[in-house]
């Protein structure tokens, strides 16, 4: 068997392989082993042409490995990184030329000179003038105090306050600054400092579990009016479960009409769940508003009907149950096609077996069709709390303020405050949820068992 | 589901509530989508139906959403020279709708071919840790969108790629592949291996067999897997918002802007007419997956 024929022969069970071995000339005599066409021993063959093939199916995934790898991963490696390193109290990068600069060199030295929790003395002011002399000529005074202000709100005026006047900054140093701004003796901000000096660090990852560090560097709660991040996780999960309950309340009885009914009359009435799955999100999140506002279709027919007052319009919109309802919607897809394709095949006589051997309906269904369709709910309920715990559009336009998931404040502090560590921080967080349940969504369904449409 | 001769009197019952249940379900699910037509011929600038539209006056109707969707940011919509070029450059849904087929079409040609000839790669027998690529594979999918986004964001802001059409496209393409991926080895599943033995035997070559043989088999999978692609394409917002430009606004981030700042019925109409686009890919795709069970010899069970 030649190279090119080993090759193109698939496994070692192949029998065109076994064939081309007897037939290709070396008859089998007494115990020798079988030899291949060119006189090699068959296993040696076949064992080649498994490695070739092998390679083969790997090369053709390699590109699109690569691809995802460059546009996918790295991308998520790079935000995992971001949220343990920021620079911007010890580098400089000046956006015009591309060059970055060290800064606060001078107090990073005392920093390492001295252990933590020791108070700032004159040494330490009077690194602390040299640098801000040197962030006044870079102009670098904003960005460091931004980086600062992350972690000590209110702080960032401090620096460009006394960069502003750095130059006329005399010996005592100590005296000099706190003349300035006395704020500048507060020891937490010199523990925040401390902690910004070393670019690595986890306290961003602190910062969104509403922990940080105080001066002495312990780990403390942080104060109650600022701690909101583990409030939105509960409420991320609180209303992700009820956005799945709610799917699975309404799924169910749809996915189960739809496997009982003939295929003819099944096929048409899965219009109703395909065309919500391949219509626009935004189109249905227009809609939504258009349907529930308080001016909306359901409020004005309420009112029309008599229901309800024209002054006590139902408020839907711009608040929890706006998202509630809204994903609930969108994501409703998603269970009624995992749960159909576990229904449709459940045969009809078990439920007639049940009914026969006593049991009536209520048992019937209970101790017999809903357990043969756990695979199903379990499968639905996962990818539906998967897609719900990340979803960011629906909140961020139908929710309001109250509304709001963890991702819209990803966004926000991505978009809007620019403290990019913590929101790579908080995505960080959500990311190693998901892919928990990403796992265990393998584990019990496996990924290749997912189908679409 | 059809009610059983010896049904109890509460069997009876139960089974038309159950049908009225399942029906108001269904209504759940399609009045959303189907409220925003009729809606988008209001002659009024309001979200709800008028008097006049409930009398069906003829009045209470009109186009003029649809004429703000192709007029609104063009220079003079009143001209009539020139009318066409200027719609054709400046008007900003105009301008979204190019980006979008743009964006959709480059992008789904990355995704459908990358992703084909993986998904090829994948349902050989032989691949080594087929498992883990594929979970890699699948997981922009599973991975919350506003991530990858974030990720990308910080990715070329440092490379350079932020608000330029590659940029845009590769992401696009990245958040496409899955759904070719499943769509194409759901396809391969039911493919006859012995096929390409038989092609090979009489003396194609590996490229002739999948063009002649493999790819016709499997196309309505690829198709299929493309479509999906594009809208997910077509839909995606928020990449967008993360790493585009004004330069590269596409119909979904006008729309976010209709609905975050002036929300006027023009929405409507663009829902609308993206109404009419969903029901076209739904019932292509219906027909690719009937035309790709019949040439491959699965009756519909």
């Amino acid at each position: 068997m030649t190279d090119a024929a080993a090759s193109r022969g698939a496994s070692p069970l192949d029998p065109h392989a076994a064939v081309a071995a007897v037939g290709g000339g070396v008859a089998p005599t007494g115990t020798a082993p079988l030899r291949a066409a060119d006189g090699r021993p068959l296993k040696a063959a076949l064992q080649r042409a498994e490695r070739v093939n092998r390679r083969r199916a790997f090369l053709l995934v390699a590109p699109l490995l690569l691809f995802v790898l460059v546009t996918f991963l790295f991308p998520i490696g790079n935000l995992l990184k971001q949220s343990i390193w920021n620079d911007g109290f010890v580098v400089h990068e000046n956006f015009a030329t591309g060059t970055r600069t060290p800064i606060m060199q001078n107090l990073g030295g005392w920093f390492d000179a001295n252990p933590p929790g020791t108070p700032a003395n004159e040494e330490a002011f009077a690194a602390l003038a040299a640098d801000m002399a040197q962030l006044r000529e870079l102009r670098a005074q904003g960005s460091v105090g931004t980086r600062i202000n992350y972690e000590v709100p209110g702080t960032r005026s401090l620096f460009t306050k006394t960069a502003r006047r750095a130059d006329d900054l005399r010996p005592p140093f100590m005296e000099a600054i706190l003349d300035v701004d006395e704020d500048w003796a507060d020891p937490a901000l010199w523990a925040a400092m401390r902690g910004a000096s070393s670019p690595l660090t986890l306290n961003f990852y602190l910062a969104a579990v509403d922990l940080e560090r105080n001066a002495q560097g312990d780990i403390v709660p942080v104060n109650e009016n600022r701690a909101i991040y583990r409030d939105l996780f509960g409420k991320t999960l609180v209303l992700s479960l009820v956005i799945t309950g709610a799917t699975l309340l309404l799924g169910f009885p749809v996915a189960y009409l739809l496997a009982t009914l003939p295929l003819a009359k099944s096929n048409l009435l899965m219009i109703f769940v395909l065309l919500p799955f391949w219509t626009s999100l935004l189109v249905r999140t227009t809609s939504w508003i258009v349907l529930l506002q308080s001016q909306g279709v359901v409020n004005d027919g309420l009112v029309a009907a008599g229901i309800i007052g024209d002054g006590s319009r139902i408020q839907m919109m711009y608040n929890q149950m706006g998202t509630v309802i809204a994903m609930t919607h969108i994501l409703l897809p998603f269970m009624v096609l995992p749960l159909y394709s576990v229904m449709r095949p459940i045969d009809p006589s078990y439920m007639r077996a049940a009914r026969s051997l006593g049991a009536n309906s209520f048992t019937a269904f209970r101790r017999v069709y809903l357990p043969l369709t756990i695979p199903g709910i379990g499968a639905g309920a996962l990818l539906v709390f998967i897609l719900a715990v990340g979803y960011y559009i629906t909140p961020a336009l139908v929710g309001g303020a109250d509304g709001q998931l963890i991702s819209n404040l990803i966004a926000f502090h991505i978009l809007d405050s620019l403290n990019w560590s913590l929101g790579a921080a908080l995505a960080s967080l959500l990311l190693f949820g998901v892919l928990i349940l990403y796992w265990l969504y393998d584990r019990l369904v496996g990924i290749d068992n997912l189908k679409l449409g | 589901m059809a009610l059983p001769s010896h049904a109890t009197t509460f069997e009876k019952v139960w089974h038309y509530v159950f049908l009225v249940i399942c029906g108001l379900i269904f209504l759940f699910l399609i009045a959303p989508i189907l409220v925003v037509i009729p809606l988008s011929f209001n002659a009024e600038p309001y979200f709800t139906f008028t008097q006049k539209m409930l009398s069906l006056d003829p009045e209470g109707y009109s186009l003029r959403w649809y004429e703000r969707l192709l007029e609104q940011g063009m220079n003079a919509p009143n001209a009539v020279a020139g009318w066409w070029s200027d719609m054709w450059n400046n008007a900003a849904w105009v301008r979204a709708a190019k980006n979008s087929f743009i964006i959709g079409i480059a992008s789904t040609l990355l995704a459908t071919v990358l992703g084909t000839v993986a998904a090829l790669g994948l349902s050989r027998p032989e691949m080594p840790f087929k498992g883990p690529i594929m979970a890699i594979l699948i997981s922009p999918m599973i991975v919350p969108i506003i991530i990858s986004a974030t990720g990308l964001f910080f990715f070329y802001s440092a490379t350079g790629l932020a608000n330029t059409y590659p940029g845009i496209i590769m992401a696009h393409a990245v958040l496409g592949i899955p759904f070719v991926i499943i769509t194409v080895t759901a396809t391969l599943v039911g493919f006859d291996q012995s096929l390409t033995r038989a092609a090979a035997s009489l003396g194609a070559n590996p490229r002739r067999t999948f063009f002649k043989v493999t790819m016709p088999l499997i196309l309505p999978g690829v198709i299929s897997g493309a479509l999906f692609a594009f809208v997910t394409s077509f839909d995606e917002v928020v990449v967008v918002l993360f790493v585009a430009d004004f330069e590269q606004q596409t119909i979904p981030r006008q729309m976010w802007n209709g609905i975050r700042e002036q929300i006027s019925p023009t929405i409507l109409a663009a829902a609308t007419i993206l109404v009419a686009v969903s029901i076209a890919l739904l019932t292509t795709v219906e027909l690719l997956r009937r035309r790709g069970e019949r040439m491959r010899g699965i009756t519909p069970s």
